[in-house]
């Protein structure tokens, strides 16, 4: 049974009562909310995810609330709860949405600590996986929404989760969030994809969720291999430019764009490793969506990988 | 909520008890131990007995996440360490490292799955001011930088105020007595360096003696902590130190009612006895059976400490709180500030400190 098996009335009875629990992967959330609108976002957005039978362990338990006191009508705002506990201060009520993709972000940084969880998109294509790691601006979410528009299977959008023991990818397949006018170009590029209401003024401009593909979350327990790790640097009006990454500096780069590299220690070293030996290593630089998007698919029809580069 | 309700109470006590919990259990005593910051030791005490392959997969993925940070904070505890006697030992400085820091470096039982804030450690009195100065220029600063804070730790208390690296961000606190100076347990900060043990491998750190860490830690949990959000942690060091002394330290017993009665801390040990018995199962050295419990309260008193420990003490989790659970914990706030401080500094401290908190949620 899927979120989308329930009638709306009965998605927002649920969220706003005992809470509903749902699979993404292997990972099992519980969300619990009185607030409407979240819930027909979340209806909107996760309508294909499978429920969780009840009983099921919840990796997080979660609650979006207003904070009990004047702000439930002044000004209204919303809370994030992990476990009854707010790590963050409230937002405006329409930054709901949102919140809840940041805040469910933050608990996979900070607490799956099973895996090394670098700041990238995963994506996969013909069985291998590509890995972009990449700061806010660098274009990472607005290629990442386009390739899995293109034939890629969408595993990630912000966070890579790399196994300790081997370099296994798990999937982690969320909405992906688009900000200000990365939100008009994968409205051109793809026309039928269903997208959130937007949230303005928020602290990183106007906020778009892209649905993730029926079909990624179908597939959302199949891991991959990582064959490619890609830096992508948007530039408007850049020539694009595919250039091999050393290695050693790749490791370092990764490294800085990981959230538990420190705090794992000697087993994230040998798992970023690990990463980097069996990936080929590139910058791109790009200032045309197209163009990026067809190098990177070139890249996965090449039949023979390198495993020198 | 009672000490037998309370799902991780009861794994500790019994953790076979663990083999027969079901998913929505594991989802609760994982919550519970996150909670009480006790999911890394839970880890390690479920791999001891044997029951860890039993738990449900997810379930495990968290508790060995957090068994993995344990590891990594040892690591980090161990290099801290000799960092600091990099910066003091050139000096002479003796460093007796306390609590985290000395239970990893001995290799004790409560640094198993152990996760650290902070490294505390006890310089001579007379080699503070060097201390401070050696440490500021490796790079630790003195956080609380305005003025009445510097007076309440330098002045009142019993260390200098919490110093931070300025890279690492490590938290480093450095005592030079057990006790706060205008509190109401003695401090007999020589009689510490007496007995204080030598790490071997590392000249110039020491831990204290095996009855003094007891007494330390009875006295920072039951008189000098106020806030108990490591209570059970804390408590379940005791009771690990405990066990461990009393089966590797011939005469322990004895040696730990010698030593109470000689530093004056009699009552912290009975309520060290009394509620590691109560919460988690008995732990008082065999020596102690049948002797006159020493440092025992009035029958009235001990009744409300009852009410007032027994629920501070338990995890720091809604599922292990009850209507006056909140009173309990801001009661034993107030007493642990008035034990730290005679009435005269009570209140206005107690004002100015509710004043901050909420200027702090307001902004």
């Amino acid at each position: 049974m899927r979120v989308a098996d329930l009638s709306s009335a009965q998605l927002a009875d649920t969220l706003r009562h005992q809470g509903l629990s749902f699979r993404i992967g292997r990972f099992v959330i519980h969300l619990q909310t009185p607030v409407l609108a979240l819930a027909r976002t979340f209806a909107l957005l996760y309508g294909q995810y499978p429920l969780a039978a009840p009983g099921t362990f919840t990796d997080f338990r979660i609650r979006l609330a207003p904070p009990s006191h004047l702000r439930r009508w002044l000004r209204p705002q919303i809370q994030f709860l992990l476990d009854e506990q707010a790590p963050f201060k409230p937002l405006p009520l329409n930054h709901g949405f949102p919140l809840f993709e940041w805040g469910l972000n933050w608990c996979c940084a900070n607490y799956l600590n099973q895996f090394l969880i670098l700041h990238a998109a995963v994506l996969e294509r013909t069985g291998w996986g590509l890995v972009l790691p990449g700061a806010p601006g660098s274009g990472k979410s607005t290629l990442c929404g386009a390739l899995l528009h293109r034939g890629w299977r969408l595993l990630s959008d912000e966070l890579a989760l790399v196994s300790l023991q081997n370099t296994t990818l798990t999937p982690l397949p969320r909405p992906v969030s688009l900000k200000n006018e990365s939100i008009e170009v994968l409205r051109a590029w793809a026309p039928t994809a269903v997208m959130g209401p937007p949230a303005v003024d928020t602290q990183k401009g106007v906020v778009v969720h892209l649905q993730a593909p029926a079909s990624a979350v179908a597939r959302s327990e199949e891991t991959a291999l990582p064959a490619w790790l890609v830096f992508p640097r948007y530039q408007p009006s850049a020539e694009l430019q595919l250039q091999s990454y050393p290695k050693a500096r790749a490791f370092l780069r990764a490294a800085e764009n990981s959230f538990n590299y420190a705090r794992l220690g000697t087993s994230a070293f040998r798992a970023l490793t690990h990463l980097i030996d069996v990936s080929d290593c590139y910058e791109l630089t790009y200032g045309n969506l197209a163009l990026a998007v067809d190098t990177l698919s070139r890249l996965s029809r090449a039949a023979v990988k390198d495993s020198s580069a | 909520m009672s000490a037998p309700a309370c799902l991780l109470l009861r794994v500790l006590r019994q953790p076979e008890t663990a083999r027969a919990l079901r998913e929505t259990d594991w989802d609760l005593l994982v919550r519970q131990a996150r909670r009480a910051n006790l999911l890394g030791r839970l880890c390690v005490l479920l791999e001891e007995c044997r029951v860890l392959d039993s738990v449900p997969g997810s379930a495990r993925e968290h508790l060995l996440a957090d068994r993995r940070l344990a590891t990594r904070h040892a690591e980090s505890v161990r290099w801290e360490a000799g960092r600091i006697l990099d910066t003091l030992s050139p000096l002479g400085i003796p460093v007796i490292l306390l609590k985290g820091a000395a239970y990893t470096l001995a290799g004790l039982p409560p640094a198993r799955g152990r996760l650290f804030y902070d490294i505390d450690i006890l310089v001579p009195r007379e080699h503070l001011a060097t201390t401070e100065q050696a440490l500021h220029r490796s790079g630790w600063m003195s956080t609380h930088s305005n003025r009445y804070d510097q007076r309440y730790f330098r002045e009142w208390m019993h260390e200098l105020p919490p110093m931070q690296h300025a890279y690492r961000k490590t938290l480093l606190d450095v005592h030079h007595t057990l006790t706060p100076l205008t509190g109401s347990l003695p401090s007999h900060a020589a009689a510490l360096w007496d007995t204080a043990r030598p790490l071997p491998g590392r000249q110039g750190l020491y831990t204290l003696a095996p009855a003094d860490m007891v007494l330390h830690s009875a006295v920072h949990l039951f008189y000098n902590d106020g806030e108990f959000a490591q209570g059970l942690r804390d408590l379940t060091d005791l009771s690990a130190l405990l066990h461990h002394f009393s089966a590797t330290e011939t005469g322990f017993g004895a040696e730990l009612v010698h030593r109470t009665q000689a530093l004056g801390f009699t009552r912290p040990l009975y309520y060290a006895l009394r509620y590691t018995s109560k919460l988690l199962g008995p732990s008082a050295p065999a020596p102690f059976a049948g002797q006159v419990p020493i440092g025992r309260p009035p029958r009235l008193l001990t009744a409300c400490m009852d009410r007032l420990f027994l629920r501070a003490l338990m995890p720091a989790h809604p599922t292990c709180a009850d209507w006056a659970t909140g009173t309990a914990r801001l009661l034993l706030y107030i007493r642990s500030h008035s034990l730290r401080m005679p009435p005269r500094l009570l209140l206005p401290h107690l004002i100015r400190k509710a004043m901050r908190r909420r200027l702090a949620t307001a902004s």
